[in-house]
């Protein structure tokens, strides 16, 4: 039978590669923001499972809750990119500094 | 090994490699595409785990309406490629290295001595007679009924905030302000006569007959 253990180690193995991917492209602000999807896609998969293992459907719960907040950020921040990118041009993280950070 | 966990090893190994290739792709379109993968086989596990309501959400709302929404910007933006990818290869080592620290933390914590069969034994399959979709949708709308109504006004202020961001008044754009086009009057906004001497072109200067005869 398939274990808890291997659906965390999974939803572990997907978050370290959306790291990795933060890590690697981090010029590209589409890439950062698939990387966060995919974050979220391995914390998801850590609900369900524990609610499958567990007998408590609030964890799904929680997933529906997660995949509208993702949703919702994913449109805003597309449509800040969309902004960002009439404005400058260019959505090179390191040309974007206009707030003197 | 039961055709489950062949199921389980299939879908696993496919997330975990269209994942590695959203993060390495050098063409954002590809990437969106591989993230897809990612998703649609993310939603066969959780259809296995008997999850079955939100792996439908999972494709219908992320491939159907986020991944789109990526794949418009993606190609709506003309990026250059190149200067993203620089230095790709000079974050490879540490990216590489945090990465697997993390991973190794992660099993460590999540691994088959604390999470295995023993700790939490595999349920029973559920069977026909229950139905995932119904159960959510009771626990929806009557426990977490405040934080559905909450949800939906997130939702109400990301559209509210992204055709907001993204609206531009162009000077250039013919307009006409419908408030003004209903307040119309019947007498004289609508239709007006305006009496004007008609002029054949018999009496028209010879002149311009010529213009138009040529």
């Amino acid at each position: 039978m398939i274990a808890l253990s291997d659906y965390l180690i999974l939803g572990g193995i997907l978050f370290s590669i959306a790291v990795a991917g933060i890590f690697l492209n981090r010029k590209n602000v589409i890439v950062l923001l698939m990387c966060i999807e995919l974050m979220l896609l391995a914390v998801n998969t850590n609900f369900v499972a524990f609610s499958h293992f567990r007998h408590d459907i609030t964890g799904q719960v929680f997933v529906f809750f997660i995949l509208t907040v993702a949703a919702a950020e994913a449109a805003i921040g597309l449509a800040i990119l969309v902004v960002l990118f009439r404005n400058r041009g260019t959505i090179n993280v390191q040309d974007l500094d206009s707030l003197k950070g | 090994m039961g055709f489950e966990k062949f199921l389980f090893y299939c879908f696993a190994a496919m997330t975990v490699a269209a994942a590695g290739m959203v993060i390495s792709r050098r063409n954002p379109v590809h990437a969106v595409l591989w993230m897809v993968v990612a998703f649609v086989s993310s939603a066969a596990l959780w259809i296995l785990l008997e999850a079955e309501f939100l792996g439908i959400v999972l494709v219908l709302v992320y491939v159907g309406a986020v991944m789109v929404l990526f794949l418009f910007v993606v190609m709506m933006l003309d990026i250059d490629i190149a200067t993203l990818r620089a230095g790709f290869i000079r974050y490879l080592p540490v990216g590489a290295l945090v990465a697997a620290v993390m991973l190794i933390e992660i099993v460590l914590v999540v691994g088959p001595a604390h999470f295995g069969l023993t700790a939490f034994p595999a349920p029973a399959p559920a069977g026909v007679a229950v139905n995932n979709t119904h159960d959510l949708g009771m626990l929806l709308y009557t426990v977490y009924v405040y934080p559905v109504e909450l949800a939906s006004v997130i939702l109400l202020v990301a559209i509210v905030a992204a055709i907001r961001l993204t609206l531009r008044w162009r000077p250039d754009s013919k307009y006409i302000d419908p408030a003004r086009q209903v307040r119309v009057k019947k007498g004289p906004d609508r239709l007006r006569i305006v009496k004007m001497a008609s002029v054949g072109p018999a009496e028209m200067p010879a002149a311009s007959l010529a213009d138009t005869k040529e």
